[in-house]
């Protein structure tokens, strides 16, 4: 089965065209990069593939069916600048709403059976959090951990409810080069472990070098789907974008890439609707 | 009625003293349902950072109380009217957001202005001037009725009720909007409801403490707990529990003295508040 599958999809946003015809694929545990340069929609074709943006033309299946149905299976770490200093609320908290956040109720487990699915999250929500090694700080308010530290928590909370896709978006964004190769190994880990599809929305591909399956590259509205080795070339970029663009490789394998025109409206943070 | 009921510092007899009065217990009463409902209401508040719109919407009572008088309706019924009417007016600009609710301040400011406006108008109209503006201002504990008190006792377990049932989305798209909304939750619906009740646990709430005190018990006790832990269940519960501290003794200082109880209650919420910061910021 295809986990997501895009045709001829196009968003506008605000009377203007995001992207449009992009035509994508992902498989069953396939681990795919996202890159481009700000403002190319990177953001926008995660967020219509989560069914919060609506498409202006062509259509997409996720995980067999349409986007709004298969939220339950998608994890998900929103693009951010991190939590407020003054959120009182502890890491665990926060991935344990992965669970439960959608469920309606009072939330008091009264029968045994409540107790037991109540444990057995409570246990999920724990193996997570050791998983991501944010197990030392996840029971301090998240507003006072560092943006690292934030991250893997994120990464948790989109791992609990045992999804079948996860959408990363610039997962990598306030981690120091270090930090940006490790979670990019324990997301290819766990993606592999667990049979997840990983959608990861990345700046810079370099961390990620090695870990990729496909990468996708957005610019000029349009997008470009292949490997490595094949995407991020200086004759297809300067193709996609209609301006020279150079890809330079370094002696250690890391891939610079010169010229890329940056889009016009850049917001900043979050897109807004 | 005891004129000068005095402090003999023997805790039963004193007791004793507070409930023997049919206007202090029904106060009392009040005052437990008033302090629960604020406090819990209060905890999703400080923790959405809406105490701008909750102030806004205790304002409201004015409008409310001068155009209840104008049309004939009782002020409590006024109270619930306008603030629920401006909870639905800041909340049309707060679901169309998808950035929290740090922007909507300038609507908030707006609605507020327009509030007390109208008031304004409501009363230069009413020249039959409202009656009671100090106790309308600053509350009093004196003239609670047995209806008010079930009336106030209705609205608040069905408020709390419907907050218990939406207790983990709400959680949930106050923590990350993003998030919740990818999942499937009424993220803009939730932001409409939640400002309702808040509407509601104001306007209950300023029947005892008076439109410009509704904060020691909405703000203060659950800013309080929320200094001393951040897990969910103990903020809310040791926010209710500080609300109603703060109520209990605000309401018998006043009884046994001859000031007025929103003195005491907001003074002894400020105390919470200052005590809480203090502890919390030594860990």
């Amino acid at each position: 089965m295809r986990v997501v599958e895009l045709r001829g999809a196009g968003v506008r946003l605000g009377g203007r065209s995001v992207f449009d015809d992009v035509n994508l694929t992902v498989d069953a545990g396939e681990f795919l990069a996202v890159l481009g340069p700000n403002g190319a929609g990177k953001s926008t074709l995660m967020r219509a593939i989560l069914a919060l943006v609506p498409l202006a033309a062509g259509n997409v299946t996720v995980l067999g069916g349409a986007p709004a149905q298969a939220r339950a299976r998608i994890g998900y770490l929103p693009q951010r600048s991190g939590f407020d200093r003054a959120t009182r609320l502890r890491g665990v908290d926060l991935v344990r709403l992965g669970v439960d956040g959608t469920r309606w109720g009072v939330p008091l487990a009264l029968s045994t059976a409540a107790r037991d699915r109540r444990r057995s999250e409570r246990e999920r929500a724990d193996r997570v959090i050791e998983l991501v090694g944010a197990a030392p700080y996840a029971h301090r308010p998240i507003g006072e951990l560092s943006g690292g530290e934030q991250q893997r928590l994120l990464i948790a909370q989109a791992l609990v409810r045992h999804p079948q896709l996860l959408i990363l978006d610039e997962p990598l964004d306030s981690l120091d080069l270090p930090n940006q190769v490790a979670v990019a190994a324990l997301i290819r880990r766990i993606a592999t472990e667990e049979g997840i599809s990983v959608m990861l929305v990345a700046h810079d591909v370099n961390p990620l070098l090695g870990y990729l399956d496909r990468v996708v590259y957005l610019g000029g509205g349009r997008a470009l789907t292949g490997t490595v080795d094949e995407v991020i070339t200086a004759e297809k970029l300067t193709a996609l974008y209609g301006s020279p663009v150079e890809v330079l490789r370094t002696s250690d394998g890391r891939l610079v890439v010169v010229g890329l025109p940056e889009a016009p409206h850049y917001h900043g943070h979050r897109h807004d609707e | 009625m005891n004129v000068n009921p005095s402090l003999k510092f023997d805790l039963i007899a004193d007791l004793r003293e507070l409930f023997a009065f049919p206007f202090m217990v029904h106060a009392l009463e009040a005052g437990t349902i008033v302090a629960v409902f604020a406090a819990a209401v209060g905890w999703y508040m400080v923790l959405r950072r809406q105490s701008f719109a909750g102030h806004t919407l205790s304002l409201m009572a004015f409008p409310g109380a001068t155009g209840g008088a104008l049309i004939g309706l009782p002020v409590s019924l006024g109270y619930y009217l306008a603030c629920g009417a401006a909870a639905i007016a800041m909340g049309q600009t707060t679901r169309t957001s998808t950035r929290g609710f740090g922007s909507e301040t300038a609507t908030i400011g707006t609605v507020q202005t327009v509030g007390l406006a109208a008031g304004y108008l409501f009363l230069s109209l009413n020249s039959a001037i409202l009656s009671g503006t100090e106790t309308l201002l600053f509350g009093t504990f004196l003239g609670v009725t047995q209806g008010q008190v079930v009336t106030l006792l209705i609205i608040a377990v069905v408020a709390l009720a419907l907050l218990a049932f939406g207790a983990r989305p709400l959680l949930f798209s106050t923590v990350d909007r993003e998030l919740a909304r990818a999942s499937g939750i009424p993220v803009g619906t939730l932001d409409v409801l939640f400002l309702l009740l808040l509407a509601l646990a104001v306007a209950a709430t300023s029947q005892i403490t008076g439109v410009l005190l509704v904060f020691a018990v909405l703000v203060a006790p659950p800013a309080a707990a929320q200094q001393l832990t951040s897990r969910p269940l103990a903020g809310l519960l040791l926010g209710i529990a500080f609300a109603l501290l703060v109520v209990w003794l605000g309401l018998a200082a006043a009884y046994f003295s001859p000031w007025p109880v929103g003195f005491f209650t907001t003074t002894f919420a400020f105390a919470v508040y200052v005590i809480a910061r203090l502890i919390g910021s030594r860990r």
